[in-house]
C-alpha cells in the first residue's frame, strides 16, 4: 500500500513524497480516532442508559447508531455565538488550543510492536509536555468569555488539572524507573513474560493513582466539579454554542481514550498477550494481534469511565484538592523510593 | 534521530488545522443572526452589573505556584529515572536526600494550612 503510493507520486521531490506519506499516515490515525470518539459518545449515553434502566438513543438508525452523526450535523448547523464582551481573538483559539494538544498526543503512540508514526526516545516526556498544554485551553476559554461562570469553571477546572498532573507526573516517573525509557514501545517490551510480569503489580499504587488521575485530568465525574452544572451552569464552555462548543467535547473524549491507552501500555502491558507464559493457552490464542489486545485493554478502561460517572455522586472541590494533594501526592513519593530500591536491588521477575 | 521528530511536528499542525476546519465549517454552515441580547454574557436572566474579570481566591494562585514547584521536580526526576540502572545505589540515595527536602517543604506547606480548601 505505502509502497503503492510511493511509487505512483514518484515524480514529485523526495522531500515532498515523505510529507505525504506522514500526512497519509496521520489521517490513519485521526480517522478512527474520531470515529472512535463518536462511538464513545454514543456508548456513554447508551451505557449509562442500560445502568438506570432506560434504553438511551434508539431512534436514529439501527439501535441509535447513527445518533453520533446526527448530533455532528446538528452542531454544525447551529448558529456560533460570539459574546459582545468577549475577547474575540482568544475566545476562537481556547476550543482550538484545547483540541490541538488532544490530537497531537497521539504522534508518539505505539499501537503495535512496529505500528508507530514517531517512535521517539523521548516519547512519554513528549505526552506529558504537550497534554500539559490543553490546560491553556480552559483558562483562556473561560478568561475570554467574560462570564462569571465561565471564569469560575476555568480557575477550578486549571487548579484542579494542575494538581493532579503532579501525581500523574510521579506515577510516570514510576513506570520510567520500572522500564528503564522514555521510550513507549520499549516499555511495554520491558514488561515481557506474563499477565504478573506486567508493571500493574509492582506499581499497583501508582497504577491506581494514575488512572483516577487521569478521570481528574479529564474533567469527567466524579471530578467534574469545573462543568458542575448544578452550581456554575457548564463551566468554562457555558457561553460556546455550536461546533466550537463540541470540540471541548471531541478533545475531552480524544484525552479519555488517550489516558486510558496510556494506562494499558503503562501498566497492563500494552499489546502483550495476556496468555504469554501460560501453557497451551499462549498458543492457542498467539493468532491473535497485539493491536488486537491493545485496543481491547483500552475499550475496558473507557468503560471504567462509563461506569464511574453512573455509579459516584460528585466529589466537591475541598474534597477533590484534598485528595490530590493530601493523598496521592504522599503515597506516589513513597512508592517511588520503593520502586527505586526495587530497581537498584534489581529484584525479580521485575527488574532484573 | 531528529528526522522521527518530523512526524509529531507535522502532526501538531494538522492538529491545529483540525481545530480550525470545524469552526471554519460551523461559520459557513450556520445561520448568523446576533442581537444584542442573543450576545448578551450569559447570568440567570438578569444583566450582568459588573465585569466577570473580578479578584478570586488568592489560593488558586497559591496551588499555582506550589504547581510549579512540583513539576520541576518531576522533571529532574525524569532522567534519573531512566538512568537509575546504571547509578544504582548512589543515584538512589542521592534522590533520596533530595525528595527528602523537598518533603520538609511539603510538610511545611500542610502544616501552614496552604492545602486547606473549606
Amino acid at each position: 500500500m505505502l509502497e503503492f503510493i510511493e511509487q505512483s507520486l514518484a515524480w514529485l521531490p523526495d522531500g515532498v513524497v515523505a510529507l505525504v506519506i506522514i500526512i497519509l499516515k496521520i489521517l490513519a490515525i485521526i480517522a478512527p480516532l474520531m470515529a472512535a470518539v463518536a462511538y464513545l459518545t454514543l456508548a456513554e449515553r447508551k451505557i449509562i442508559g442500560y445502568m438506570q434502566v432506560r434504553i438511551g438513543p434508539n431512534r436514529v438508525g439501527p439501535w441509535g447508531l447513527l445518533q453520533p452523526v446526527a448530533d455532528g450535523v446538528k452542531l454544525m448547523l447551529k448558529e456560533i455565538i460570539l459574546p459582545s464582551s468577549a475577547n474575540r481573538f482568544l475566545f476562537i483559539l481556547g476550543p482550538i488550543l484545547t483540541f490541538a494538544p488532544a490530537l497531537a498526543a497521539w504522534s508518539v503512540m505505539p499501537f503495535s510492536d512496529e505500528l508507530v508514526l514517531a517512535d521517539v526516545n523521548a516519547g512519554l516526556l513528549y505526552i506529558l509536555a504537550i497534554t500539559s498544554m490543553g490546560v491553556y485551553g480552559v483558562i483562556i476559554a473561560g478568561w475570554a468569555s467574560n462570564s462569571k461562570y465561565a471564569f469560575l469553571g476555568a480557575l477550578r477546572s486549571a487548579a484542579q488539572i494542575v494538581s493532579y498532573e503532579i501525581a500523574m507526573g510521579f506515577a510516570i516517573v514510576g513506570v520510567l524507573l520500572a522500564g528503564g525509557s522514555l521510550n513507549i514501545g520499549d516499555i511495554v517490551n520491558a514488561q515481557q513474560g506474563s499477565l504478573v510480569h506486567w508493571f500493574w503489580l509492582p506499581l499497583l499504587p501508582l497504577f491506581l493513582v494514575y488512572f483516577i488521575s487521569g478521570v481528574a485530568e479529564t474533567n469527567r465525574s466524579p471530578f467534574d466539579v469545573a462543568e458542575g452544572e448544578s452550581e456554575i451552569v457548564a463551566g468554562f464552555h457555558v457561553e460556546y454554542s455550536a461546533i466550537s462548543f463540541s470540540i471541548f467535547y471531541l478533545a475531552e473524549y480524544a484525552n479519555m481514550i488517550l489516558i486510558a491507552m496510556l494506562a494499558v501500555l503503562m501498566f497492563l502491558g500494552g499489546w502483550l498477550s495476556p496468555f504469554q507464559g501460560i501453557p497451551f493457552l499462549e498458543d492457542w490464542f498467539a493468532w491473535i494481534p497485539g493491536i488486537v489486545w491493545l485496543l481491547g485493554k483500552t475499550a475496558v478502561f473507557c468503560f471504567l469511565y462509563l461506569w464511574f460517572r453512573a455509579t459516584f455522586p460528585r466529589y466537591r472541590y475541598d474534597q477533590i484538592m484534598r485528595l490530590g494533594w493530601k493523598v496521592f501526592i504522599p503515597i506516589t513519593i513513597v512508592w517511588l523510593m520503593v520502586v527505586g530500591g526495587a530497581v537498584v536491588a534489581q529484584l525479580g521477575p521485575w527488574f532484573d | 534521530m531528529v528526522e522521527n521528530y518530523l512526524p509529531i511536528l507535522v502532526f501538531i499542525v494538522l492538529g491545529i488545522l483540525f481545530g480550525i476546519a470545524p469552526i471554519l465549517a460551523g461559520y459557513m454552515m450556520g445561520p448568523s443572526k446576533p442581537d444584542s441580547v442573543k450576545l448578551s454574557p450569559y447570568e440567570c436572566g438578569f444583566e450582568a452589573f459588573e465585569d466577570a474579570r473580578m479578584k478570586f481566591d488568592v489560593r488558586f494562585y497559591l496551588v499555582a505556584i506550589l504547581f510549579i514547584i512540583f513539576d520541576l521536580e518531576i522533571a529532574f526526576l525524569f532522567p534519573w529515572a531512566v538512568v537509575l540502572d546504571e547509578i544504582g545505589m548512589f543515584g538512589l540515595v542521592a534522590m533520596a536526600v533530595f525528595l527528602g527536602i523537598l518533603v520538609i517543604g511539603f510538610i511545611y506547606e500542610w502544616k501552614k494550612g496552604a492545602l486547606e480548601w473549606e
